[in-house]
């Protein structure tokens, strides 16, 4: 971003809903300057034409009016609804996940972005999109609250630990923008920051054939479900395998034992991995192990792409509810007694090897140096 | 009626006794039941408190003014946000104005000897002392860096600071809030002077009414949460972590169900004290007394039911951010309410600028950028793009120190002839107002620009197209930091050698001018018998304005 000596009063409009919220603000500006107006300057005309010209006089004793007082009760309530409804209309734009679009998965951790593409390229503090596509990022965070926030897209969501955050955003214009960590994590907040590049899609064609090293998620997915983590031991093998079968489940209303029903989304999928015995599939043995602190973020962001895959869902067309989803799934999630009684085993074992040096907590419960 | 005549004849008399002189020893302060000398003794510590979040901040505009974390490291720069945070609204913003002017008035203003309970009066002092010695303690240990939200699980896994010794500083200051507030509910409601209906009562004491009620019902949730973070902190029971089965939106609830409410518990009073000082300058009767009493009560209750507006990008779902959303928008009005009276409060009134009233219209000023730039905090798509970042901390320091700290030195200004017996220099007192005025302005205006561009908050480094707003700002800090400064040289000086101000240097006519400054112990020679309205400066309010015109003419011995 070019340095401008000139201090300038708005960052890049740089989304599809960044103009909103800029027409938001003006407006609110506007409001504020319509009730500035009346009251300034009554004060002042006031101030002049009623100063003190007899020391200690009497005045008369006004006791006031209920018309100005319904009066100006109700034109800030009915201004305040006007803002209420603008506010909640471009709101509900910048938290409607759409169906369609480029899924990019995120790993907050402290204090640093991690970022994988669905076509398996790998960048740290840096985003690289094509403008003008729907960008969709499915994030976690492998320790404390982060938050992901561009201000060129007018837009940021908390990463709270223990369940996936979405964010989503149409960059409307190529260029360089600041990616910042908003919510406070420690040590380095203030480090925690990259870079957005908004590209065009020829450019970031180029950009993607000169990065493709490594496994797309679904490919490490698959590698982990069949050969790491033997997860394929009980979930293929027809119909005599143990655990629950898996193709076709996602997005799908699922039976539980005891009754009730879950729909097998990205944190259900998350959930059962980490802490099985939270719910067990209806006709099926609560045998399988946890594989919490056995599994990174990344490697839970493959499994679970995979799985999606069996679905015949991938990466750039899942079916990922609106932020209110999330928000059920930790209700469940902090009910489990499963969950409690995992307290023992090593925390933050999931963390990725070169956080330990960095991370003063990692990875034991102790407290003070 | 006869207290005014007395008051009339005796301007220059002082009285020998009075609340000040009764009694030299140490233990007559330490074991006082006074509510007059608790309060002193509350204005002596929160000022050190003020005083020491005031370095707090300055150290913070230092570092800010270049874009590297230079001046301090982030593990200090982290560690002096907090402390800063945390000893300025626990310590001084919460208690500065209830503990201090509302203790010392809120009896005298209704003409009461004493609180109801002066004991537990007493009681919240040390408490409190006990709590702001456990966090001066755990600061000197090497302090907490998790942010005044000691937001989970930061602060309960990560953090390698002392978090608990700090946690149980809050919980226990808490306890001194709660009894502060329960006692000026039970006096208000018994402790009235014959006469003193409640729609009598100075809007002052309303507006602590209303804060005690919050401080009642809402400080016991903090007091739990910090008991729960502690519990999942020192023994790993899961309640906030999701690693141990917990869950961190829980915390976040929590901590603003108590949190936003204590917004209002910094405020309200803060409005009492302007709802003061513009009738008594503007010499008139309240415009809509009644309006400006209620509205403190809805302040109060709709305070309670608008914390999810923390929450709206912390994955509370789109739907609870629209309800609280509106009903963040709804008390707005209650504010809008008082501004507008406040305003038509000096429509034909005889208005002078002594130095409380240079705080009060500035009050005003500062209050409406507060309030609306609140408005566009609640705005749900514009928090997205602002929350976080320093939008949010220039919006709540125009309400917290354009507020409160203004309502409070302007309070301070108005009640320090009644409770010193003094006069300060009013030149220097309309200087130090005026810069702290500007001062503050340039100090936190630019940060909404900032703020508008992204600057996230709590930031030791910040990209270099930042630089020149933050100098700005440091360069108004330093102004106001000036400004604040003053009034410890010369309300000090006056101490010593202020001249007499008289027991109603104004003629004014509320209860607190009707007795001698300082007050005698027991606030009055006889109980008052109130036959005036609040505001009254009419013929009902029995004051002699003519005898105090030929006196003010007469040249002062």
């Amino acid at each position: 971003m070019e340095y401008n000596s000139w201090v300038p009063l708005l960052p890049e409009q740089a989304s599809s809903f960044a103009g909103q919220v800029d027409l938001l603000y003006f407006y609110l500006i506007l409001v504020s300057i319509a009730f500035a107006i009346p009251i300034g300057v009554g004060i002042f005309y006031f101030m002049i034409r009623y100063r003190e010209r007899e020391r200690f006089a009497s005045t008369e004793g006004i006791h006031g009016s209920i018309v100005l007082e319904t009066t100006w009760s109700i034109i800030p309530f009915l201004v305040s609804m006007t803002i209420f409804l603008g506010g909640a209309y471009v709101f509900f734009n910048q938290y409607t996940i759409p169906k369609d679009g480029m899924e990019i998965y995120v790993v907050g951790k402290q204090w640093m972005w991690k970022i994988q593409h669905s076509t398996g390229q790998r960048e740290i503090n840096e985003l690289h999109i094509p403008v003008n596509t729907t960008i969709k990022l499915t994030m976690t965070t492998e320790d404390v609250i982060h938050d992901f926030y561009v201000p060129a897209f007018r837009t940021k969501a908390d990463i709270v630990p223990g369940r996936y955050s979405y964010l989503w955003f149409k960059p409307t214009k190529p260029g360089k923008y600041h990616l910042f960590c908003a919510e406070y994590c420690g040590l380095n907040h203030s480090g925690m920051g990259g870079w957005v590049y908004v590209m065009e899609q020829k450019d970031f064609d180029n950009w993607l054939a000169g990065n493709t090293s490594g496994q797309t998620p679904v490919e490490m997915g698959k590698d982990l479900f069949y050969n790491k983590l033997g997860c394929a031991s009980c979930h293929a093998g027809g119909p005599a395998q143990r655990g629950a079968k898996l193709e076709g489940i996602y997005g799908k209303e699922v039976k539980l034992t005891g009754g009730g029903t879950v729909i097998a989304d990205d944190n259900y999928i998350r959930e059962s991995i980490l802490t099985p015995t939270a719910k067990i599939v209806d006709g099926y043995q609560p045998i399988m192990p946890t594989f919490k602190g056995q599994v990174t973020d990344e490697q839970l962001n493959g499994l679970v792409a995979y799985i999606k895959s069996l679905s015949g869902v991938t990466g750039s067309s899942t079916t990922v509810s609106t932020t209110s989803a999330p928000a059920a799934n930790t209700a469940s999630n902090s009910a489990s007694p499963a969950q409690a009684s995992n307290a023992n085993t090593p925390r933050r074992a999931d963390r990725g090897s070169n956080s330990q040096g960095s991370n003063p907590k990692a990875p034991g419960p102790t407290r003070r140096p | 009626m006869q207290n005014a005549e007395a008051l009339n004849i005796d301007h220059f008399e002082r009285p020998k006794k009075n609340y000040l002189n009764n009694g030299t020893t140490l233990k007559s302060w330490l074991l006082t039941k006074d509510h007059k000398r608790i309060a002193i003794m509350y204005l002596i510590t929160v000022s050190l408190f003020f005083m020491t979040g005031g370095i707090y901040a300055a150290t913070i505009r230092l570092e800010l003014l270049t874009p590297a974390s230079d001046l301090l490291n982030t593990n200090t720069y982290n560690k002096v946000f907090t402390a800063h945070g945390i000893l300025m609204i626990f310590f001084f913003l919460i208690p500065a104005i209830p503990a201090v002017l509302g203790n010392f008035f809120l009896p005298i203003m209704i003409g009461a000897k004493d609180l109801a309970l002066p004991r537990i009066n007493l009681l919240s002092l040390y408490i409190y002392w006990l709590a702001g010695g456990f966090a001066i303690w755990a600061l000197l240990q090497g302090g907490v860096d998790t942010g005044w939200t000691f937001y989970v699980p930061y602060s309960t896994t990560f953090s390698n600071t002392y978090v608990l010794a700090v946690g149980l500083a809050v919980f226990i200051n808490g306890f001194s809030s709660i009894l502060t507030g329960l006692n000026f509910i039970v006096t208000v409601h018994t402790m009235r002077a014959p006469g003193m209906t409640w729609f009598r009562l100075p809007l002052f004491v309303w507006s602590h009414y209303a804060v005690s009620l919050v401080m009642v019902l809402g400080t016991p949730v903090i007091a739990i949460t910090v008991l729960l973070l502690a519990l999942e902190r020192f023994a790993h029971i899961g309640i906030f972590d999701p690693a141990i089965g917990g869950d961190p939106i829980l915390f976040q609830h929590m901590f603003w169900f108590y949190s936003h409410p204590a917004v209002y518990i910094m405020i309200l009073p803060g409005m009492g004290v302007v709802s003061e000082l513009i009738p008594n300058f503007a010499r008139k009767k309240i415009f809509g007394y009644e309006f400006v009493a209620f509205s403190s009560i809805a302040i109060a209750v709709f305070g309670f039911l608008v914390w999810g507006h923390h929450l709206f990008v912390s994955g509370q779902s789109i739907y609870a951010g629209m309800v609280f959303s509106f009903l963040t928008m709804v008390v707005a009005v209650p504010s809008a309410i008082k501004m507008f009276n406040w305003t038509a409060t000096l429509y034909k009134g005889s208005i002078s600028y002594e130095t409380p009233m240079l705080y009060g219209l500035g009050f005003m000023g500062l209050f409406f950028i507060g309030g609306m730039t609140g408005l566009i905090l609640g705005a749900l798509g514009l928090d997205v793009h602002l929350t976080d970042t320093y939008f949010v901390v220039a919006h709540f320091h125009y309400v917290m120190v354009g507020g409160q700290v203004i309502a409070y030195l302007g309070g301070l200004h108005y009640w320090w002839p009644k409770m010193t017996g003094k006069m300060y220099s009013e030149f220097w007192g309309r200087i130090s107002a005026m810069l702290v005025f500007v001062g503050f302005n340039l100090t936190f205006f630019p940060q909404f620009i900032l703020g508008f561009m992204g600057m996230p908050r709590r930031y030791a480094a910040y990209p270099p197209e930042f630089q020149v707003l933050n100098i700005f700002s440091t360069a108004g800090a330093s102004v106001l930091g000036i400004g604040l400064v003053m009034p410890v040289l010369y309300l000090g000086h006056s101490l010593l050698y202020g001249r007499n101000a008289g027991d109603n240097p104004w003629m004014l006519p509320g209860l607190e001018w009707r007795t001698s400054s300082p007050p005698p112990t027991e606030n009055f020679e006889t109980t008052p018998i109130v036959t005036w309205e609040a505001y009254d400066f009419g013929e009902d309010s029995g004051l002699d304005f003519e005898e105090a015109r030929r006196r003010e003419l007469a040249p002062v011995i």
